[in-house]
């Protein structure tokens, strides 16, 4: 098969697989995570034919697959569609695929596939467990059946659909679509049990908050079509020609050129979908859905979709870029990479919950790679991309799978009190969960840039190396006690959760969990490991040059110019070590001996910036008083002011008048002349009521007898027209 | 190429069970539907002409779009009306809700 074709092919599979589920297959829980698990593993199998297919051609940027059909029809001309896989889109690809399909799988393990349906579960909730009996007649209480077993499968296949349309179309407008279709499947699972009040917020929120970034998207998107009169990729970051001219027209806003104006419109898309600062909100929240599997979809996959959108417009943003110093767009970009990066590094100091903790540090990674974007590394950002899709994939499903044996020692002791999530109530779980702690370490380690072995390491060296080389000291200085921060929480995590006593009965009774979730895990700790080693940097002492930097080639080719590696300089080198051991160490001394009861050991040092960190310097409350309140407010004035005030008014004035104007015709015209005159005088009476009694039998007060009445005498007026007037 | 006529069957048909859905169905949703129905064998007809006609004069499109605006908003409003009778009668069956019925 050219693979073209194949390329048009791989969102189908999940596509397909939703409507199976939704339309057949949705009493029967295993044929329906059979077609989902069938689905993804399709998709899978042509993502990787692809990506093997891109990396054996030489100067693949040059050479890429695409494709593309007529689509809408504009005029005389076609609106075109079509499908494309160049380099950053075959190393996408390549992630994509696979964090899906660990997905689908891990999913059958942790909505307890095989276990007995609950005691009193109902769909809209949590499991809450079921009793059974043993041969020896004592009565256990286990994990139950997820009830919406199969809707959940439904949505996850629609899901990695909108993610795939998004990886590999060709233009940005199906791009958005993919977009779309993902914010709306991510409000569906955020909100999958919706019987909780706080998951339908959380799902109301996340949709809400995000479209505020779409809206100005869009408008990105038709300024761009305006200017440019397309929106293909290649026709305009592939064409010197367009990005030059969209470079020197200046725009009346803040100074900005026509391409820093688009791609910060663009941008502000990334800000909603990649949850940066100020739009950030959302993601912390969307942890109500189901433990990891949504909660991996808002870290590996969706979120990631925003940060590549803004890899794909790099050119645009750049256009105008001399190379030294920044253009204006660049530095927004950059400021809100990097401002994003500390600050939610600072509120994930201070989170209990194990998967907040993870919420925030992925929103501060993604940060990262918009730090780099914002400062031309544009391989850097894509590297960390890959690299964190990976490793942050395999710490939350390993969150869900320490959750998912916190749930069975909460089973076990049945006191519903103690939160599975609350990484106080573990500890020690070293021991009896050692797949998910051994991947759960080296996920850790990845995100906190363990040296040499660890792909997170490789990726965020990279971009420090890159600030440090163009003498970006700000972001440099920025991003390094970020990372010295992302490291010192991720030791917390890993100690509080795994290491040292179990805290609570609960934590004692933890228990491994099924295969179908630790195979996911060891397969995503390979990558976590492995990926880095195609990208390490040519002159890095000892290692450089031993493996090519596969990745820099491969990805630069995206560009017209391939940019160039950095010089390698110790200075960086020596920052990233120092932040990640330090970061690590830090972590252990402080937590290693927390026992049960006690408070955290940083609430005493940190004072008052304890609570502004755990309440996350009070963003929510102050949008709650900054935006909403405000338009609660406007709103209201509208409703008592405008609408029942003055529009309302002058429908009453209306009926008053109305009703004034019948009284004057009863009193004066109707009951004098029509009743006494004509009625009673003249005896109409007699003819008049007999009329009316047989002609008030057509008032059926059905409204469906009026339309017939009314289309017959239409059909009559048409033929008699027909016959008579042409 | 497909001729005109085929579209215009098509159009006329999807028009003509429109029309039997709004004058047949009890249920206000399947009223509504078909509605719907007829907006868009409507639009069909639009888009076939401006096709078949002269592809430059975009008329026929934008009639279409203007369509599925005013379509959209009384979809809007139908339903919302709909779930409000629905809170005050438990029925959304036309049939029933004859207060006006003297």
């Amino acid at each position: 098969m050219a693979p073209e074709t194949l390329i048009w092919l791989i969102p189908l599979p999940p596509l397909l697989a939703f409507f199976l589920i939704v339309l057949f297959t949705n009493k029967s829980k295993a044929l329906s995570h059979t077609i989902g698990v069938g689905a993804a593993a399709l998709s899978w199998l042509g993502s990787m034919v692809i990506f093997f297919q891109a990396i054996g051609v030489d100067h693949f940027g040059e050479k890429i697959f695409k494709s593309s059909i007529n689509w809408l029809p504009t005029g005389t001309d076609f609106l075109k569609i079509g499908v494309q896989i160049d380099p950053l889109g075959a190393v996408t690809l390549f992630f994509v695929a696979w964090t899906i399909f660990m997905i689908f799988l891990y999913s059958v393990g942790y909505q307890n596939f095989g276990q007995p349906k609950g005691d009193h579960d109902r769909p809209g909730l949590p499991p809450h467990g079921a009793t059974v009996t043993d041969e020896h007649g004592h009565k256990h209480t286990v994990l139950s059946v997820e009830p919406m077993y199969s809707r959940f499968f439904a949505f996850l296949a629609l899901f990695a659909f909108g993610m795939y349309v998004l990886v590999v179309s060709d233009n940005l407008l199906t791009l958005f679509v993919g977009w779309e279709i993902m914010g709306l499947c991510s409000y569906l699972l955020i909100g999958f049990w919706y019987g909780k009040p706080s998951a339908r917020n959380a799902a109301v929120k996340a949709f809400m908050t995000t479209r505020v970034g779409d809206v100005f998207m869009l408008l990105g998107l038709a300024l761009l079509y305006s200017a440019t009169g397309t929106l293909n990729y290649r026709a305009i970051f592939y064409n010197e020609e367009v990005l030059h001219s969209l470079a020197t027209t200046m725009t009346p806003v803040l100074g900005l050129s026509a391409a820093g104006l688009i791609g910060l419109l663009l941008f502000i898309g990334t800000i909603g979908k990649s949850a940066q600062w100020p739009l950030h909100v959302w993601l912390p929240d969307a942890m109500e859905g189901p433990t990891p599997v949504s909660a991996m979809i808002h870290a590996a996959t969706m979120v990631s979709a925003g940060v590549y959108m803004v890899i794909r417009i790099f050119p645009l943003v750049t256009a105008d870029w001399t190379g030294h110093g920044l253009t204006t767009a660049m530095s927004v970009i950059a400021f809100i990479g990097a401002f994003t990066a500390i600050f939610a590094a600072t509120i994930a100091l201070a989170q209990n919950d194990i998967k907040r903790v993870l919420a925030y540090s992925t929103i501060s990674q993604l940060g990262f790679m918009i730090a780099a974007l914002g400062m031309g590394a544009y391989i850097a950002a894509a590297f960390h991309l890959v690299t964190h899709a990976f490793f942050k994939a395999l710490l939350f499903l390993g969150s869900g799978s320490v959750i998912h044996g916190m749930e069975h020692g909460v089973l076990h002791t049945g006191n519903h009190k103690v939160d599975p999530q609350d990484m106080w109530n573990m500890g020690g779980l070293k021991n009896k969960m050692p797949i998910t702690f051994w991947t759960f370490l080296i996920g850790g380690l990845a995100l906190s840039g363990f040296p040499l072995v660890t792909a997170g390491f490789w990726s965020k060296d990279e971009i420090l190396a890159d600030a440090f080389a163009h003498e970006h000291w700000t972001i440099l200085a920025t991003l390094s006690i970020a990372a010295l921060m992302t490291a010192f929480y991720t030791m917390r995590q890993i100690t509080l959760t795994f290491l040292g006593q179990p805290r609570t009965k609960e934590a004692e009774h933890a228990h491994e969990t099924p295969w179908t979730m630790t195979t996911p895990l060891v397969v995503l700790s390979v990558f976590a490991v492995g990926f880095g080693w195609v990208g390490i940097p040519e002159h890095f002492p000892g290692l450089g040059g031993l493996i090519p930097n596969w990745f820099h080639d491969f990805v630069g080719g995206t560009l017209i110019k391939h940019p160039k590696p950095v010089e390698f300089s110790w200075i960086p080198l020596t920052i990233s070590l120092v932040v990640a051991l330090g970061g690590l160490t830090l972590g252990w001394l402080v937590y290693k001996d927390v026992k049960a009861g006690d408070a955290d050991p940083l609430e005493k040092p940190l004072g008052f910036l304890y609570p502004f960190l755990k309440n996350k310097w009070y963003f929510d409350e102050f949008y709650s008083y900054f935006v909403i309140k405000p338009m609660t407010w406007i709103s209201e004035v509208f409703t008592k002011g405008m609408d029942q005030g003055v529009i309302d008014g002058i429908l009453h004035f209306f009926a008053r008048a109305a009703l004034f104007i019948g009284h004057v015709f009863r009193n004066y015209f109707d009951k004098p002349v029509i009743n006494e005159l004509i009625g009673d005088k003249l005896g109409a009476y007699w003819t008049f009521q007999p009329a009316g009694r047989a002609l008030s039998k057509t008032q059926t007060g059905r409204i469906q007898t009026y339309l017939i009445g009314a289309v017959a005498v239409f059909v009559a007026i048409g033929a008699a027209l027909y016959l008579f007037a042409f | 190429m497909i001729p005109l006529s085929w579209y215009l069957y098509l159009s006329a048909v999807l028009f003509a069970i429109g029309l039997y859905g709004v004058l047949a169905r009890k249920n206000a949703i399947a009223i509504l539907l078909g509605i719907e129905l007829m907006l868009n064998a409507a639009n069909i007809n639009l888009v076939a002409f401006w096709r078949y006609g002269d592809p430059a004069l975009m008329a026929g499109q934008v009639f279409a779009i203007i369509v599925f605006a005013v379509a959209a908003a009384e979809v809007a409003v139908g339903l919302s009306l709909v779930i409000s009778i629905y809170r005050s009668r438990k029925t959304v069956v036309a049939d029933e809700l004859d207060l006006m019925k003297w």
